[in-house]
């Protein structure tokens, strides 16, 4: 059915009218021009749709859009600010935390979420939290180590 | 930069004799060393196809090759600002374009770095060479007077200088120099160093890289094609009215079905409602029969080398070992599907595809649309991961036929499910060895016959006195059309994978049969000084203790050849007795590649060659059943993940006096029986079958 669903999208009001069982990773894509969130496997499976909705890590392939109707969605368009990128972007960057980058936004959508409950992860607490978000390239030892270094900054308290 | 900015001059003429003039880059196709195909590999001679510089210095560099992540563009920077002595940071990647870029056969075989790279240093160097030249009538000066760096050329004398931007202005240059020398490695600046970023990385981590599936244009219709139950299944009947009162648009062409909407989700949906019925082949071949059906159906041995005399060799074996090896059929499983976005304007076709191929997509599109292939362009963007997966990229051409038929742009991104289904797997495999080992130890007979796979790698590399090598069928074609019940092609490192883990699985078979350490047997055996320099090395770092397998350990290595690199690994593994489960805990790999150009571009890729290693090697196979591929998506299909990873270190083997070799590839070829040879050396348990499934471990060691 379509409604009109009003949330906040990358710190911005933002309003879609829409048949609102729709998957927010059409919408985002097609209605809101949001690329940066893949298409992978349209099962919830391989992760490269990962958004941030209120501060959780969901897959937006298997989330109707109705549910986020009133809430904060976070997309890789949006975490960095006035061109500043965040600490865990820049940690991906420095460790080369990519190949092909298609599982890339994910990988880093999912990052950010587990160091906003988990400042300062265990390495198997990064293991654990980023096992679902699937990468062919094999870039997996990197992602590791850029997650570490972006928790660092933590240590001193602020993000 | 967009290159398309460089087009708008005209004609130019300077003083002192110099005549450049402009063509419209987007012209620039019409040019013969530009577009016109010379032949398999051949590149165009003239510079201006590799390179443009514009009046603010930057340096547009164009490459038919393309971005899959294995780091081209960032490689490929590096050697035109080495040659041609700009910075790094100045150049601009134009890939996979084939209106703006020289012609290329495609991005696959690790040629990136051993065959193109050469052509574009020399475009640099004799770049570099005619900008001297012209510098030097600018400057009044003689050209060996002149120093330049970054893009300056310096007059000391005068302490007048000019810079590239200034002499050029974004200009074809039309004066050309005749065998311009390329630097000595040692002269080397930018190539064997590691930039700080790669040319991609600021797109990537920023959701800025844009993919095929990315790209979008008005009007565009999001399509969706009937796939069919099963490979071999012919449609009997389609009911599309269901699918029609969605409102999607139902296009029947030939033997496809698609249905097409502006949002993709009524495509999906419209697509679930079409009422087909098929006649489907029974042909009774499964992933357990398929073995058997290779030898049968399979070409003719042929042979691959051979020396001594097998009879020979037979009288002086005191031990006579023979084993089949076994591989199944494996995925690409990219994480961007197969993608494409086909536009028709004005008579001129823009198919944006995720291919490792582009100029051979062109080729596909003109033909299916019955227009020349100079008014199709093929754009490629970034590719979400190839592997040997998207030299085929049909969808492109599926998207150009939809969009000649309905008008409108035409967006194809398949789903999972279909990336498995029409996925051309890494074929499976069956190799025999039949060897003879003398009283002393020593390997005299090998006789090798690998049916699927290809000859790739087949042919071993020690020493052995009285060997043959013969295969039938490979990923290359050549193989008889019910040989195998779907798609094949190349896979990362194509029959390399195969062939290696058979070899090198014997070898240790062997070494146990002698009584002997495993890396003192292969040593024993080897002459060649690249191998068993990476094996040394790798054997220091693993901190390798002779022991005779099984030992209890867990550790086992192996060698292979890919492309000319050498590589060598040690893995080191635990076994789950009661359950079968396999834990990789570390994997040490050293490898000679020759000049490296970019070395933490090699690293990443010889990480993402182990990581997506142990997925052949422990879990990777293709399910099927008369023709149906039953693993659609990655519940059943299981890739490497995080929880998977060993420890991982890898050895650069310095050897500046070879020639680059493959990058993108080598490693994985050790990763199978490195792994079967650490799990023997654990428990006893010989796996002769790839994946290494819990199932097959628990198998073995009932077997002892």
């Amino acid at each position: 059915m379509d409604r009109t669903i009003s949330f906040t999208l990358n710190g911005k009001p933002s309003r879609v009218t829409t048949d609102d069982e729709r998957m927010l990773l059409w919408v985002l894509r097609g209605d809101l021009g949001l690329t940066g969130v893949k298409f992978g496997c349209g099962a919830g499976l391989c992760g490269a749709c990962t958004v941030i909705v209120d501060k959780q890590a969901v897959r937006s392939c298997s989330t109707p859009v109705k549910d986020v109707a009133g809430k904060q969605v976070l997309t890789i368009e949006g975490l960095s600010q006035d061109g500043r990128l965040d600490p865990i972007q820049e940690a991906f960057l420095k460790h080369h935390a990519f190949q092909c980058g298609y599982c890339t936004p994910g990988m880093i959508l999912n990052a950010y979420a587990l160091l906003l409950k988990t400042p300062r992860p265990t390495e198997a607490q990064i293991v654990e939290a980023m096992d679902d978000n699937l990468c062919r390239c094999g870039a997996h030892v990197r992602i590791v180590a850029a997650i570490q270094e972006a928790a660092e900054p933590a240590r001193g308290g602020a993000r | 930069m967009n290159p398309l900015d460089l087009t708008r001059r005209d004609f130019f003429a300077t003083g002192t004799g110099l005549f450049v003039f402009i063509r419209a880059a987007a012209q620039q196709t019409q040019q013969p060393e530009a577009a016109r195909p010379p032949g398999r590999g051949a590149y165009p001679t003239d510079f201006n196809a590799y390179l443009r510089i514009s009046a603010d210095g930057r340096v547009a560099c164009f490459v038919g090759k393309v971005e899959l992540g294995q780091g081209a563009m960032t490689s490929m920077a590096q050697c035109l600002a080495e040659e041609l002595e700009v910075p790094y940071d100045s150049v601009d990647m134009v890939m996979g374009d084939t209106d703006l870029c020289p012609y290329d056969m495609g991005t696959f075989g690790s040629m990136c770095t051993p065959l193109f790279s050469p052509v574009l240093r020399a475009a640099g160097a004799e770049a570099r060479a005619v900008l001297l030249q012209m510098a030097a009538e600018r400057l009044g000066a003689p050209v060996d007077r002149l120093q330049v760096k970054a893009g300056v050329i310096t007059d000391p004398v005068q302490s007048r200088r000019v810079a590239y931007g200034e002499l050029v202005e974004g200009r074809r240059i039309e004066r050309h120099i005749d065998k311009v020398p390329v630097k000595a490695v040692s002269a080397f600046t930018v190539i064997r160093q590691s930039p700080a970023r790669r040319k991609d990385g600021l797109d990537k981590v920023t959701g800025k890289a844009k993919y095929s599936g990315d790209m979008v244009l008005p009007g565009m219709l999001c399509a969706r094609i009937l796939m069919p139950p099963a490979h071999g299944a012919t449609l009997k009947s389609a009911d599309t009215s269901a699918a029609e009162k969605t409102g999607a648009r139902v296009v029947k062409d030939g033997g496809t079905i698609a249905v097409l909407h502006e949002r993709r989700e009524v495509a999906d949906r419209a697509l679930g409602l079409i009422q087909a019925q098929w006649d489907r082949p029974r042909t009774g071949l499964d992933d357990k029969t398929i073995f058997d059906h290779l030898q049968k159906t399979g070409p003719k041995l042929q042979p691959a080398g051979e020396s001594g005399n097998l009879a020979e060799g037979e009288k002086l074996a005191a031990h006579l070992v023979e084993r089949t090896y076994l591989n199944s059929y494996v995925a690409h499983a990219t994480m961007e599907t197969h993608s494409a976005l086909a536009q028709i304007e004005g008579g001129k076709v823009t198919v944006w595809a995720s291919t490792q191929a582009p100029f051979s997509v062109r080729g596909s599109v003109a033909q299916a649309l019955g227009v020349e292939p100079r008014n199709v362009r093929i754009v490629t963007p970034y590719v979400g991961g190839g592997f040997g997966g998207k030299s085929a990229a049909e969808q492109g051409v599926e998207a150009a036929r939809l969009a000649q038929i309905t008008g409108r742009p035409v967006q194809v991104i398949r789903d999972r499910a279909e990336e498995f289904f029409y996925d051309t797997f890494r074929p499976a495999a069956v190799v025999k060895i039949r060897s003879g080992l003398s009283g002393a130890g020593k390997i005299v007979l090998w006789d090798y016959q690998v049916w699927g796979a290809g000859n790739g790698g087949a042919r071993t590399s020690y020493d052995i006195p009285h060997q043959r090598t013969a295969f039938s069928g490979g990923w290359q074609g050549g193989n008889p059309p019910d040989m195998h019940p779907f798609g094949i092609g190349p896979w990362r490192a194509p029959s390399a994978n195969s062939n290696t883990f058979a070899i090198e699985s014997h070898m240790d078979i062997l070494a146990a049969q002698a009584g002997k350490d495993p890396l003192e047997f292969r040593l024993n055996h080897l002459g060649d000084a690249r191998l068993r320099r990476v094996l040394e090395t790798a054997a220091k770092q693993f901190g390798w203790k002779p022991g005779k397998a099984p030992s209890g350990r867990g550790v086992g290595m192996a060698i292979g050849i890919y492309s000319n690199t050498h590589v060598a690994t040690f893995a080191e593994v635990s076994v789950d007795k009661t359950t079968g489960r396999v834990r990789v805990k570390r994997v040490v790999s050293a490898l000679d590649q020759g000049v490296t150009l970019n070395p933490e571009g090699m690293r990443q890729q010889m990480e993402g060659c182990i990581t997506m290693g142990l997925g052949y090697t422990l879990a990777e196979e293709i399910r099927f059943k008369d023709g149906e591929v039953l693993d659609r998506n990655f519940d059943t299909y299981e890739i490497p993940r995080f929880s998977w990873l060993p420890k991982i270190e890898t050895i650069l083997v310095d050897n500046p006096g070879t020639p680059a070799g493959a990058g993108g590839e080598p490693p994985i070829v050790t990763m199978g029986a490195s792994i079967a040879n650490a799990i023997y050396d654990a428990v006893g348990a010989r796996v002769l079958q790839l994946p290494i499934t819990p199932e097959r471990v628990k198998a073995a060691l009932a077997k002892g």
